[in-house]
């Protein structure tokens, strides 16, 4: 038996952890830590519930806006107000953009690398790199000589010997299986999605200011529109946008999705390693009549057990059977002691750090392990992400959701099942990635169509004044990041924060063991992955990387005098 | 690394085939940047190392070497005179005289790339994300032509012990040499197990890795400041690097700094060889220098005493100023309103949100961020300002004359008096730090005492 340690996963946002042990070339246990801790709930402490979605927002700057969409979604709950529906509009398309440009940049430059051998495609034939490029899409980047000069850059590069970020990577590992063309189609791919990548979010800075890190505000967006000034969003800024959007449906329909389908191809015997969990949970988003319907959502609100997609199990944030917390395997402790779990309402917090003193070699698993508290649904573990989204949307019947997800399978020939698993998990981020790159126009022409009737409304004024607030109220405001389902839980006492809480994507998947000792996503979804080499960790960062860590926000502390919340009102 | 290399064919030079050319290169590389750190532009060619060790044979052969900017830019497929071009440019975006076109043009013949080591402690990663929104330059031209990023986890291929050993080969094989770019801040709380990465405190890294390091950079305003984890009441004790380290530290905050300020950052130690000049804060005085209030294409409304006073009234559809609502950009001093944010296109105030001050130290904690500024040093504003705001109504309906009159007046008066302003922000800010220091001491004796 040999006991693997991956410290730092790369490629990732934030620190993570893996120890895992290996019998017989495959893994038999795993374990996952996060390693930094901020203490964002303790700094939102006392302020003013207005500024919180700027402080959450640097919870991740990779996922950038999600934290501030669910933040002022949680205020706006607790004091009461609705947004215009052009103010919705734009969180939507915000909201999209950030999923093409998160989802686009995770595939090429933090996971692709996984895939496809940068040193096999120095010696690939770049006029057969052509042909293949040809034959699977339109994508103009194709001759022979593009990709010649692509082998050439890459050669210099390497001959250069100072490796750069390729340095000490698994080349040559026998997990790689891609034809030395498709490596080479992937590398060149890696290098334009780079540069396109930072083109997309340009419709946050029109609409938000800047990314990462664009503005939001509660009661509305804080951008104005004005077909008759220079100084608000005009018919120019709105071109912009449209021009964005086109680009970005023919990157993901003619580079993005042809190379995953490409790939994926040469690695169908991912589809059967990595599945894990067999539960899933969505808290659904981009409400099309309104944040209060969650029936509107495009992405549909549910959960399923057992992999059963005929029973779709209905959410409630505000039910406390449902969402608890256990601290069993982390680094906390509770005053009713480390086997119960907690409702995040009655969170409780107090830094307990009883590992290793650094630097050491290896955790003390039996124990406490990670600065990640374990959240459970119902006492299950559940997976969240782009797999649990297109699973809850396909049993619950959407239409675009079936289709897109039915196209993959018939195009790749492979059952329904492949889904579970790291293949199911990679492709799912990039079927979705189409939908909301279609979802953009459809939103941006219904903002159009309401500018044409003349609604230029972007914010509701009623409630901005804390003088207008009740004395006491609460609210949650429920998303779904790129990574997963991401909620935040406020209370208000004399217009401050009394209580913040965030219970984040990567906390559900990332997190150690519960207190009955179930493992979480990561966890269960490397057991039984093979490992070729115990020196090369090719295959497990493989798996991790399938569900794009994002630790930094899954790593926060509860209030330490948190109370229970009586009335909260959830959509 | 040593899997590429010692498989590759195309590495062997000529007929002859060597052992250990990366060794080599390595060797030579280390030795070029020693000349390049130095001011130094000795001709490699001559070195007779090169030619002992058969590098190069005589009479030299560019192909062989590591490649310089020059030979990067050709691979690329410029042509000489569009690198001579490009030289030309430096030289006078260097303020140089047209006489040292001549060592430019040397050094960027012969520079290879300059190895860059880029750490993350308590951070979310927006300053690596920002950095690579860059337009010009792009970052894969960076990255893979100007800069050799040995280390970064954000992007790089390795991970565990190899990615730890390519970090450490790194800095041992450019001592003194590398570069380090540091994103995120420290925290030194119980021992620094708030942050622990392979098994060490992040403490330990940033100390390990500065002490060979040739130029240190801050990103953004955790590195910088502490940003976010460092707001009231830190509760990991989260510490801007400059306190933990006893050498420079070029500052670049901003949550996140924008993206061509960060390349633009480190270019400028590559192209001119020299650290910016830093203000007094340790911020390069070439995007930190003015306030975004001083440049903001919103100014004249602020003279004129025209205020947006409700998100989305009408003077928010015309784009008044946002100082009612809050706007921190009259005492926060970054490159927003010139250099502007994704390319040039736009910043904060353009899409009608005010300024938050995110590169100002302790921002989180400089008030709510829609309560607008109570007092800031200098002309008076919190008078000033609201009494011409509350009368905005009829200056505008005062007509063109009325603008124009309030404008001149307010701009003469600034003119005297944006130098004191700037002064007594200083003051300001360092009162702050030392009330800070103070605190620190103050908890730490106390601490003892327990």
């Amino acid at each position: 038996m040999t006991r693997v340690v991956v410290d730092p996963i790369t490629r990732i946002e934030g620190h993570l952890r893996i120890e895992a042990t290996i019998e017989g070339g495959k893994i038999t246990d795993a374990y996952s830590s996060g390693t930094m801790v901020r203490g964002f709930e303790k700094i939102l402490k006392g302020r003013d519930p207005r500024d919180a979605w700027a402080f959450t927002e640097r919870a991740c700057g990779v996922c950038t806006t999600v934290h501030a969409l669910a933040s002022v979604r949680a205020v706006e709950d607790a004091i009461g107000v609705s947004v215009p529906r052009n103010a919705e509009l734009v969180r939507n398309i915000m909201f999209c953009t950030q999923y093409v440009h998160d989802h686009v940049v995770h595939f090429y430059h933090l996971h692709a690398l996984d895939w496809v051998d940068v040193v096999s495609a120095l010696s690939a034939d770049p006029v057969e790199t052509s042909n293949i490029a040809k034959s699977i899409s339109n994508w103009p980047k194709s001759s022979p000589k593009y990709f010649a000069d692509i082998q050439t850059r890459l050669k210099t590069f390497v001959e250069s010997g100072q490796l750069g970020i390729f340095a000490n990577g698994y080349w040559g590992h026998p997990a790689y299986k891609l034809p030395k063309e498709v490596n080479l189609l992937g590398v060149a791919h890696y290098l334009e999605a780079l540069e396109w990548q930072k083109e997309i979010v340009k419709i946050h800075t029109i609409f938000g200011g800047k990314n990462p890190h664009p503005n939001y505000l509660v009661g509305g967006i804080p951008c104005s529109f004005n077909l008759e000034d220079v100084n608000a969003i005009n018919t120019e800024k709105l071109n912009l946008v449209a021009k964005l959007i086109k680009d970005a449906q023919t990157f993901v329909e003619q580079v993005y999705i042809p190379d995953l389908m490409a790939i994926a191809g040469f690695y169908k015997d991912w589809a059967a390693i990595g599945g894990g969990l067999k539960n899933y949970l969505v808290y659904g988003d981009l409400p099309t009549k309104g944040y209060g319907f969650p029936d509107s959502y495009k992405f549909p609100r549910g959960a399923i057990l057992n992999r059963d997609l005929s029973k779709v199990y209905d959410v409630n944030g505000k039910d406390e059977n449902e969402i608890k917390e256990y601290i069993s395997h982390s680094w906390y402790k509770y005053s009713v002691g480390d086997k119960t779990g907690l409702h995040p309402w009655k969170g409780e917090t107090e830094f307990n750090f009883t590992g290793p003193q650094p630097p050491f070699e290896q955790l003390q698993v039996e124990n406490k392990y990670s600065w990640l508290k374990t959240p459970r649904w119902k006492d299950n573990p559940m997976e969240v992400g782009p797999l649990a989204r297109l699973l809850v949307g396909y049993a619950k019947g959407s239409e675009e959701i079936k289709e897109v997800v039915d196209g993959a399978l018939k195009t790749l020939d492979v059952p329904v099942e492949a889904l579970f698993s790291t293949l199911g998990r990679t492709a799912a981020r990039g079927l979705e990635t189409r939908l909301t790159a279609r979802w953009l126009k459809e939103f941006y022409d219904e903002l159009i169509l309401n500018l044409k009737g003349g609604d230029f409304s972007t914010f509701t004024r009623e409630k901005w004044e804390p003088e207008t607030w009740p004395t006491e109220c609460q609210g949650v405001g429920l998303s779904e990041a790129p990574r997963g389902a991401l909620a935040h839980w406020i209370r208000i006492k004399d217009r401050k924060i009394e209580n913040y809480q965030l219970v984040v994507p990567s906390t559900w998947n990332a997190s150690p063991r519960d207190a009955a000792g179930k493992r979480s996503a990561y966890e269960e979804s490397l057991l039984e992955t093979p490992v070729a080499n115990d020196e090369q960790p090719l295959e497990i960062i493989r798996t991790i990387h399938s569900f794009d860590p994002c630790l930094a926000c899954a790593v926060h502390v509860y209030d330490p005098e948190g109370k229970h919340l009586h009335q909260v009102t959830v959509n | 690394m040593h899997r590429v290399t010692d498989k590759s064919p195309y590495l062997s030079i000529g007929n002859k085939n060597f052992e250990d050319i990366p060794g080599v290169l390595r060797r030579h590389t280390a030795q070029l940047q020693d000349q390049v750190l130095n001011g130094r532009t000795s001709d490699r060619r001559r070195d007779p190392r090169l030619h002992s060790e058969g590098l190069l044979e005589k009479g030299g052969n560019m192909n062989n070497e590591v490649p310089s900017i020059w030979q990067s830019m050709k691979a690329k497929g410029y042509s000489r005179r569009e690198f001579l071009f490009f030289c030309g440019v430096a030289v006078a975006a260097a303020g140089l005289k047209s006489s040292g076109l001549a060592q430019v043009v040397d050094a960027f013949e012969k520079k290879p790339r300059p190895p860059v080591v880029w750490l993350h402690f308590q951070e979310c990663t927006c300053c690596s994300e920002s950095f690579i929104r860059s337009s010009h330059p792009i970052v894969s031209d960076i990255i893979f032509d100007t800069l050799s990023l040995d280390y970064t986890e954000t992007l790089q291929a390795a991970s565990g012990f190899q990615a730890e050993k390519a970090r450490d080969d790194a800095m041992k094989n450019n001592m003194g040499k590398y570069i380090l770019l540091v994103e995120g801040s420290v925290p030194t709380g119980e021992n620094g197990v708030y942050c622990m990465i392979g098994g060490k405190t992040s403490e330990q890294i940033l100390k390990e890795a500065a002490e060979g390091a040739a130029a240190i950079v801050a990103w953004g305003s955790c590195a910088s400041n502490g940003c976010i984890q460092a707001a009231r009441p830190n509760p990991t004790n989260a510490t801007p690097i400059h306190k933990l380290i006893d050498k420079p530290v070029i500052k670049v905050p901003g949550c996140p700094p924008i993206a061509e300020v960060m390349t633009a950052i480190v270019t400028h130690v590559l192209l001119f060889e020299q650290i910016p000049e830093l203000d007094s804060q340790g911020r390069p005085k070439e995007f930190y220098s003015r306030r975004v209030h001083d440049t903001c294409y919103r100014r004249p409304f602020y003279d004129a005493g025209l205020f947006v006073e409700s998100w989305d009234d009408d003077a928010a559809r015309q784009g008044y100023c946002l100082y009612k609502m809050g706007c921190k950009g009259p005492n926060t001093y970054n490159a927003c309103s010139v250099t502007k944010w994704n390319s040039n296109l736009s910043y904060p105030i353009q899409a009608g949100h005010g300024c938050i001050g995110c590169s100002e130290a302790g921002f989180w904690d400089a008030g709510p961020f829609y309560q607008h500024l109570g007092s800031f040093p200098g002309f008076g504003i919190e008078s000033t300002a609201d009494t011409i705001g509350t009368t905005a109504a009829a200056v505008a309906a005062g007509g063109v004359a009325v603008h124009a009159a309030a404008s001149v007046i307010r701009k003469r008066k600034l003119v005297l008096e944006q130098r004191a302003e700037a002064a007594a922000s200083e003051a300001l800010y360092e009162e702050r730090e030392a009330a800070a220091a103070g605190k620190k001491a103050e908890e730490e004796e106390g601490g003892e005492e327990q």
